[in-house]
């Protein structure tokens, strides 16, 4: 018979029942982050992220010259947002690809979050630990948007710096400012489609079922929403030739803010406002509004002040979805 | 019993309509081996589930170590290792790595964690493979490295489901001696459930015949036989060289020695039921009426009789099988 040496030595760290629930919380998040690293889907993903960014940077370095020597633009002295968003037409700028990029990103980090966990018969080893459930989810958004973060982060530390070595142009505080704004609101885009594919793979049980309901998300928001809205609102609308001009501007205004309720909408409302200083408004302008205003790039505050709307609107739905994940999970019954 | 470590009081679990777990109340005091046996449904994951609060009973409450599970399930969790049935692990991680993340998730620091789980990988006896993904393992070894798991904790109660399934005769063997080692070394409280009835009889101190969500029986082995068995409690089958004529002179002989109460002579083989122990007395009088044994078995009514005794009792009593058992007798008589 084997000895029972390993119960017998060292009991003075058995007793240690006040351990707190953030150490636990953190062993959780390193294991998740470690386990995402070294799966060959975060690789995958990273060289698509990488690849786009390199793509995007090289057509705006080519067209740079084009773009910062163009007097008509009151943008022109923002060197760095326009390696971020000037393009010659051939490949569309980084922020845009990131609009469709963005949501593959959160739900290949998410779709199996859960429903593989529970496949593996390792949910219900876990949930045996003292280990509080809420726990877990929170781990899992909390580490994949780790590497989002650090990812992005990463790409824009390295746009900056490429750009300081190749033009020599020094970097405004506003710029720096408006890019790590822009980092934010991609690591929140990719956070609600990251709770999102999550809350799927909560409430469904298989992996593949999850990632198609995410990616069917996606492709209705990207796709067929912009269609719909306008195939019903083409119905409804009256005839343009009999409505005044304010009733236009008010049609106008509810098209777009029905539009908004697409995450992509709000993404792209928000990187193009926080990228090109001189947008001053999301919606169409009247003549009295515009009269008297300069054309000069807006400054930072002001251009996060028009966007405020869209990024709590971000939040506002990720937490939802997260909410709902929370809920759905925390009085489940696990089964192995 | 005094300060029982789990204690369940009329607990109850519905699955809408159905009920898996019937006003169920069980004592398992410390440092004690329980078998919970029961048919597959029968309720016995349900049960430790609602122990662990992994699920809400429907009513009742489960206490262990005086704590409710249902209210307060992280405290029980740090006290009790639970095995599921089917144990899975982290496949990119080595087998070491996995316990070493359960231990930091009970709050053992890094170092100490790793000291356990490889003192524990080499009781376990996967001391060679500690450094091997465990998508290599094979169920067996899975099991094993379950119960390491359990272990790296220290925990004052372990529960295990189907702890046995998949592990080689030889596995099992060691496998349960060192859970009884445990339980009585470690003072550690022990609820095993298996459907394994001679793995149970090995290894535990008292069982209870879980059915439909009820405890049907509960005690040691011997109380439980001799609560079913009582009117043959003992029985002893002689096999003799020669069969038996049909009409043997000392027939009433048998029948005369004190303790016998029945016996069934079939050919040479003579089954005889005794209220006592009364084997010594049957050998002389068959070796004194010059008849050559070749073989005396004294049977003793283990789990597996009184298992089925139950479950026959019970068939009888609803004739609910009837039908399908006929069905499978006439798919039978067709091949």
């Amino acid at each position: 018979m084997k000895s029972l040496a390993v119960f017998s030595k060292g009991t003075s760290v058995k007793s240690n029942p006040s351990q707190d629930s953030s150490t636990t919380f953190s062993v959780m998040v390193a294991k998740e982050v470690a386990d995402h690293i070294r799966s060959w889907r975060f690789i995958v993903l990273l060289a698509l992220i990488a690849l786009t960014f390199l793509g995007a940077l090289f057509v705006s370095m080519n067209n740079i010259r084009n773009a910062v020597s163009n007097v008509q633009d009151t943008d022109n002295m923002f060197l760095y947002l326009k390696l971020l968003t000037s393009t010659d037409g051939t490949m569309p700028p980084f922020h845009v690809f990131l609009n469709f990029l963005g949501p593959l990103l959160g739900i290949a980090l998410g779709f199996d979050a859960i429903n593989s966990e529970q496949n593996n018969g390792t949910l219900i080893r876990l949930m045996a630990q003292p280990v509080y459930r809420d726990n877990l989810i929170l781990a899992k958004f909390v580490s994949a948007l780790i590497l989002v973060g650090s990812l992005f982060i990463t790409l824009a530390l390295l746009m900056i710096g490429g750009g300081l070595c190749i033009t020599g142009v020094w970097v405004e505080p506003a710029e720096v400012l408006r890019i790590f704004t822009f980092v934010l609101v991609n690591v929140i885009y990719v956070g609600f489609w990251l709770s999102l594919s999550i809350l799927f793979s909560i409430i469904f049980k298989q992996t593949a079922t999850s990632a198609l309901a995410s990616i069917a998300v996606w492709l209705f928001f990207t796709i067929f929403y912009q269609i719909l809205v306008n195939l019903f609102i083409g119905a409804f609308i009256p005839n343009q030739g009999m409505l005044t001009q304010t009733d236009v501007v008010r049609y106008n205004e509810i098209v777009l803010n029905i539009l908004r309720l697409a995450p992509s909408q709000l993404f792209s409302d928000a990187t193009t406002t926080l990228l090109m200083p001189s947008v001053r408004s999301l919606g169409p302008l009247t003549m009295e509004q515009m009269a008297g205003a300069i054309p000069t790039p807006l400054p930072f505050k002001e251009s996060l002040m028009v966007v405020w709307p869209q990024l709590s609107g971000l939040i506002a739905s990720t937490f939802l979805c997260f909410a709902c994940s929370y809920y759905l999970f925390m009085r489940r019954e696990i089964r192995s | 019993m005094e300060n029982p470590v789990i204690d369940l009081k009329g607990l109850t679990k519905c699955y809408g309509s159905l009920k898996a777990v019937d006003n169920l109340n069980l004592k398992i005091g410390k440092g004690e081996i329980f078998g919970l046996l029961g048919p597959n449904g029968a309720g016995k994951t349900t049960t430790i589930l609602m122990m662990l609060g992994l699920t809400e009973p429907t009513s009742g409450k489960a206490l262990v170590c005086g704590i409710d599970a249902t209210t307060h399930p992280i405290p029980v969790k740090r006290k009790v290792g639970y095995m599921p049935d089917s144990v899975g692990f982290y496949d990119s991680m080595t087998a070491l790595e996995n316990l070493v993340y359960t231990g930091k998730l009970n709050g053992i620091p890094d170092a100490e964690a790793r000291r356990r789980a490889l003192d524990l990988m080499e009781l376990i006896g996967l001391g060679d493979a500690a450094h091997k993904r465990t998508s290599v393992f094979s169920r067996g070894m899975k099991q094993r490295l379950g119960l390491g798991e359990v272990l790296i904790k220290r925990p004052e109660v372990i529960i295990l489901d189907e702890p046995t399934l998949g592990i080689d005769p030889a596995g099992v063997k060691d496998f349960l001696a060192l859970i009884r080692q445990l339980s009585r070394e470690q003072g550690l409280t022990v609820l095993l459930s298996s459907h394994h009835l001679h793995q149970v009889q090995m290894v535990c101190d008292r069982v209870g015949i879980f059915a439909g969500g009820k405890m049907q029986m509960e005690g040691d082995i011997q109380k439980l036989s001799q609560n079913l068995f009582a009117d043959e409690s003992f029985s002893v089958s002689i096999t003799l060289k020669d069969p038996l004529p049909a009409s043997w002179e000392h027939m009433a002989g048998l029948g005369n020695i004190t303790g016998v109460q029945q016996f069934r002579i079939a050919e040479n083989l003579v089954q005889i039921a005794c209220s006592s122990d009364a084997t010594p007395d049957i050998v002389r009088f068959f070796v004194g009426g010059g008849l050559d044994i070749m073989g005396v078995q004294k049977r003793e009514f283990g789990l597996d009789e009184i298992y089925q005794k139950y479950f026959e009792n019970n068939l009888t009593e609803n004739n609910a099988n009837e039908k399908s058992r006929g069905i499978f007798q006439r798919y039978l008589r067709k091949k």
